[in-house]
């Protein structure tokens, strides 16, 4: 304390992320009171966000897996579909969140200084929260049906998901320092979240795609989405699969030396835009809200 | 200590400007834009201009003026929670608001998540918010209702919490905005009587309140406030008469 009461100092300047770093008790308070808050007053409690994936995961696999009849071409098609729709479902709720929480909060941003970063990356973290246990149920699942990863695999999962973690921070303090501006951009993360479950292979394969892209596919593996949750299903599903059910083209080629590494360049020049424009706009939140 | 010493607020010609903006869609930017920026989209205000204050160490400082004269706008820049357009704040410590209480409640948690969420958020550690947890249930005189969601909470016990929170939090310099009237007279008080008390241990305090008697007991120095300038600067009783006299005189 003494240090630094012997000069001045400019009120309400901040270091950004780092800011949240230092505040890590703040944050894990906020994560407790999101969680605490979120169901309160609901019978289910935390298990809705066991029930929600679940129903969603049913719709599709029954829609597409029974009805469109994918499930024949492709074995343990429904640990490839749960695979991808906990991953999205984890990017599209820390997005979605995370562009309403500078609103949501501004009765605090309007009276107190806070590093303004601590309440996406809270949201990011709830997130993270309800997805944990889902991952559980994803990895009870292959289990089952006797999954046997590589460590190499099980160590993609743990980069696969603070990639998503970082891109949904990423863009929430993107859209939610513009969400403070403008509520248009609310409505435009829900429609980047009806398209991110299409855009990358969670319901079809990824050669389906490119039968019909060709030449153009690699445009389609710059969605680093579209990577996290390939990498998902190499983790997952396809060390599930009996030497008679492989399939030889399970993931794109290059995708570990090529592809991922550009979704993770991707993901953290998002994360330095979103953090710029966060801090320009961040000056004057307290006077737009 | 450093050749400026016993400094704990510079104000330089500080400058807030309000823009009242009217609009709160893209498209409507948009067609703005396109239009080639014509016409205002939105109509401006100034809330402080030219102000300059130096508070010392120790100070105790009133800051007066009639509604919309700039108090909270000066107090929110002191703060950090505003920037202002011109001019520079300097603080020296950790500043605290005491700026409208209990702004990080949450109505669904207990009391006791709500102190160490509150405490939290004006800038307690958690080692401290657990030594000092047993005194601000004690000030507060909330008792066995700690662990009953705030909601539940009759106004005034709120208030109390979230006083006693704001007054635990030992910071450097104070900043009290029109929360003086808290609660019943025995509880104001209290709560007076502990502003006094860390007035006498060397905090400093920048006070915004309309009950004139009131500040005058706790401030000495007194700052008046009148379109977003200073118009008066001295002992608390010489400004507390003059805005006494310019209010009967409008």
């Amino acid at each position: 304390m003494a240090g630094q009461t012997d000069q001045l100092i400019k009120p309400g300047s901040g270091h950004g992320l780092l800011d949240v770093y230092g505040d890590r008790f703040l944050l894990k308070l906020l994560v407790r009171k999101e969680i605490k808050v979120r169901y309160r007053g609901s019978v289910l409690g935390l298990l809705w966000s066991y029930v929600k994936p679940l129903v969603q995961f049913l719709i599709y696999f029954v829609a597409l897996g029974i009805f469109l009849n994918l499930q024949r071409g492709t074995p343990n098609y429904a640990i490839y579909l749960f695979s991808g729709i906990v991953l999205v479902n984890f990017f599209t709720e820390s997005l979605s969140n995370a562009t309403r929480s500078i609103v949501d909060n501004r009765d605090l941003i309007r009276k107190i200084y806070l590093p303004r970063e601590l309440f996406p990356v809270a949201t990011v973290w709830v997130s993270a929260a309800h997805f944990l246990p889902q991952l559980v149920v994803l990895v009870g699942a292959c289990l089952v049906v006797g999954w046997a990863p590589t460590l190499l695999q099980l160590a993609a999962v743990v980069l696969i998901f603070f990639m998503v973690a970082v891109l949904g921070t990423g863009l929430g303090l993107l859209f939610g320092a513009m969400n403070v501006y403008f509520r248009d951009s609310e409505n435009i993360v829900d429609m980047i979240v009806m398209v991110v479950t299409w855009a990358s292979p969670v319901l079809y394969l990824w050669t389906m795609v490119q039968k019909v892209m060709g030449d153009w596919f690699w445009i389609y593996q710059l969605n680093p989405m579209t990577v996290a949750v390939e990498v998902f299903h190499w983790a997952f599903w396809e060390p599930t699969l009996k030497p008679d059910q492989l399939v030889n083209d399970a993931t794109p080629p290059g995708m570990l030396t090529l592809w991922l590494p550009i979704a993770m360049l991707i993901t953290l020049a998002v994360l330095f835009v979103g953090q710029l424009t966060f801090r320009r706009l961040a000056v004057h939140f307290a006077q737009e809200l | 200590m450093t050749p400026q010493g016993h400094v704990a607020i510079i104000c330089t010609d500080v400058r807030k400007q309000f823009v009242l903006r009217h609009t709160r869609s893209l498209k409507e930017a948009l067609v703005w834009l396109v239009k080639g920026r014509k016409g205002d989209l939105s109509k401006k205000f100034l809330a402080l201009n030219h102000v300059s204050l130096e508070v010392k160490q120790g100070e105790t400082v009133a800051l007066m003026g009639l509604n919309g004269s700039g108090k909270s706008t000066l107090l929110k820049l002191i703060s950090g929670v505003l920037q202002p357009d011109g001019g520079t704040v300097r603080t020296r410590g950790r500043v605290a608001g005491l700026i409208e209480v209990g702004a990080g409640f949450h109505h669904d948690l207990s009391g006791r998540d709500n102190v160490y969420l509150n405490g939290a958020i004006l800038g307690m550690t958690e080692k401290q918010i657990d030594e000092k947890f047993d005194s601000i249930v004690e000030f507060s005189e909330i008792g066995e209702f700690i662990d009953t969601e705030v909601k539940f909470y009759s106004s005034g016990m709120y208030l109390r919490l979230a006083f006693s929170i704001a007054v635990h939090t030992d910071p450097e310099v104070f900043l009290i905005d029109e929360i003086l009237a808290v609660g019943d007279e025995p509880f104001q008080r209290k709560c007076i009587a502990k502003i006094k008390e860390l007035s006498d241990m060397g905090k400093t305090l920048f006070v915004v309140s309309h009950d004139l008697d009131l500040v005058a007991t706790v401030c000495e120095r007194g700052v008046l406030l009148e379109h977003g300038q200073i118009v008066m600067d001295g002992e608390v009783h010489d400004v507390v008469g003059e805005l006494r006299r310019r209010s009967l005189a409008m």
